[in-house]
């Protein structure tokens, strides 16, 4: 499991680092971010590079779980 | 319900809408008083702002935009319907203060923010092309930057409160451009008499679309650095989308309200001069990139309670107070008994665009972490 800890960086920090992490390949990769920006910008970013995006509510964070 | 506009404004087409209103509500707003081919001009605006404060005395520059309170309090109301609002702070403030200075000496170098770059190439003027190719030169040394490990560090989430800051900072502007009190004899409320400052649409209308434009730009995240920045970064053209409609949409409003005047020198509160339209515009790209946002989106992001980017405009306030006192503003071009005379900035400006680039450059290469 690969994990990217992208809460409290703003954009577009959350989508270079899970974008660095598709590219190592690890899967399933699970992303954190605190807002939603963050979350629509990686979602659409790794969607677009083919992988399936699950996100999960945790209180006002989201994770999202990158799979291919 | 909420949840289904969410994902519409996510989209495509929810952004091209964003894009298209902002478009059409422009030159509307110049219809209705605002100055030539500056329907909307966040950087320009901020600056009045300051100028009404009396944090300047360029007498032609002041007056309180309630455009640039609507965008915060739209944006505010957007975030707290959709629960988006949340206060964070503590990402490097200094810097992002420092960058909103030179941002705000940049564009009043070129005499205009990425906004209204679009809409004077929408009014047709061309000096707004040389200035758009800076704007995606900065941007692009600020993507090198990022691709190299640049960043601000995060934000920590905060007390409820430090979120609330801006947009009760923009109430009570709100208030000062209401009752226009005069705090002591030939002092401060400030509204200029002649010039751009005193050219203005009805308050109340430039409030609403203020509004309209904050609450649609926070659901949309409308960026017109994130915009250049994304397709240069990871090929996205999602923003960019939007800038486009703002485009086009802005042309076709201008052809319609016969605003659109084709030409390179003398166009309204503009100079042809080349080489400092793209300077300027460098310095202020590079300085949106390395703050993460246009300053239109700074406004949008302290609207939902991020108190970085609300220093980043505070920034942009005390950039313009300086730009203004220190005679660092670029001069328009002037038609004098039918001779043309190019503007553009005075040596200082040329200077402060240089010591800007400067530090500019020293924030990119020493706040990085190493790239694994």
């Amino acid at each position: 499991m690969n994990t990217v800890d992208a809460r409290g960086l703003s954009c577009p920090q959350p989508v270079i680092l899970a974008q660095k992490a598709i590219a190592k390949g690890d899967f399933p990769i699970e992303v954190f971010v605190d807002t939603v920006t963050s979350r629509e910008n990686v979602r659409r970013m790794a969607e677009k590079q083919g992988c399936k995006v699950e996100i999960v509510q945790q209180g006002d964070e989201f994770k999202l779980v990158l799979g291919r | 319900m909420l949840e289904r506009l969410t994902k519409f404004f996510a989209s495509r087409w929810g952004i091209i809408l964003a894009g298209a209103v902002i478009g059409v509500l422009g030159p509307t707003l110049q219809k209705l008083g605002n100055p030539p081919n500056m329907g909307i001009c966040v950087a320009c605006f901020e600056r009045d702002i300051a100028g009404a404060l009396g944090l300047h005395r360029a007498n032609v520059v002041q007056y309180i935009r309630p455009e640039i309170i609507g965008f915060v309090l739209g944006s505010t109301i957007a975030a707290l319907i959709f629960r988006e609002f949340k206060a964070r702070a503590g990402s490097a403030p200094i810097v992002r203060f420092i960058l909103g200075v030179f941002a705000m000496i940049g564009a009043l170098v070129f005499l205009g923010c990425p906004w209204r770059a679009n809409f004077r190439l929408a009014g047709g003027d061309l000096t707004a092309v040389p200035a758009l190719i800076g704007l995606a030169i900065g941007i692009a040394i600020g993507v090198w930057f990022l691709r190299s490990g640049y960043n601000l560090g995060r934000s920590q989430k905060t007390y409820t409160a430090v979120g609330w800051i801006m947009p009760v900072l923009m109430i009570g502007l709100l208030l000062l451009v209401i009752f226009k009190p005069v705090f002591s004899e030939g002092g401060p409320i400030f509204f200029s008499e002649k010039g751009p400052g005193s050219l203005h649409a009805p308050l109340i209308v430039s409030l609403l679309i203020g509004l309209i434009i904050g609450f649609l730009a926070q659901r949309t995240r409308f960026c017109t650095m994130g915009a250049i920045r994304d397709v240069i970064l990871i090929r996205d053209f999602h923003l960019i989308s939007g800038v486009f409609a703002l485009l086009v949409a802005a042309f076709v409003a201008n052809l319609v309200y016969g605003q659109f005047k084709v030409g390179y020198a003398g166009q309204p509160i503009a100079h042809s001069n080349f080489l400092w339209n793209v300077l300027g515009m460098v310095l202020a790209g590079l300085a949106y990139a390395l703050a993460g946002g246009c300053p239109g989106r700074q406004l949008f992001l302290a609207g939902e309670g991020d108190g970085d980017s609300a220093i980043f405009v505070l920034g942009m306030i005390t950039g313009a107070a300086f730009s203004h006192n220190f005679n660092l503003v670029a001069k328009t071009d002037t038609v004098v008994e039918g001779v043309l005379k190019t503007g553009g900035p005075s040596p200082f400006g040329m200077a402060a665009v240089i010591l800007g680039l400067v530090v500019c450059l020293i924030i990119g290469f020493t706040m990085r972490e190493k790239v694994a």
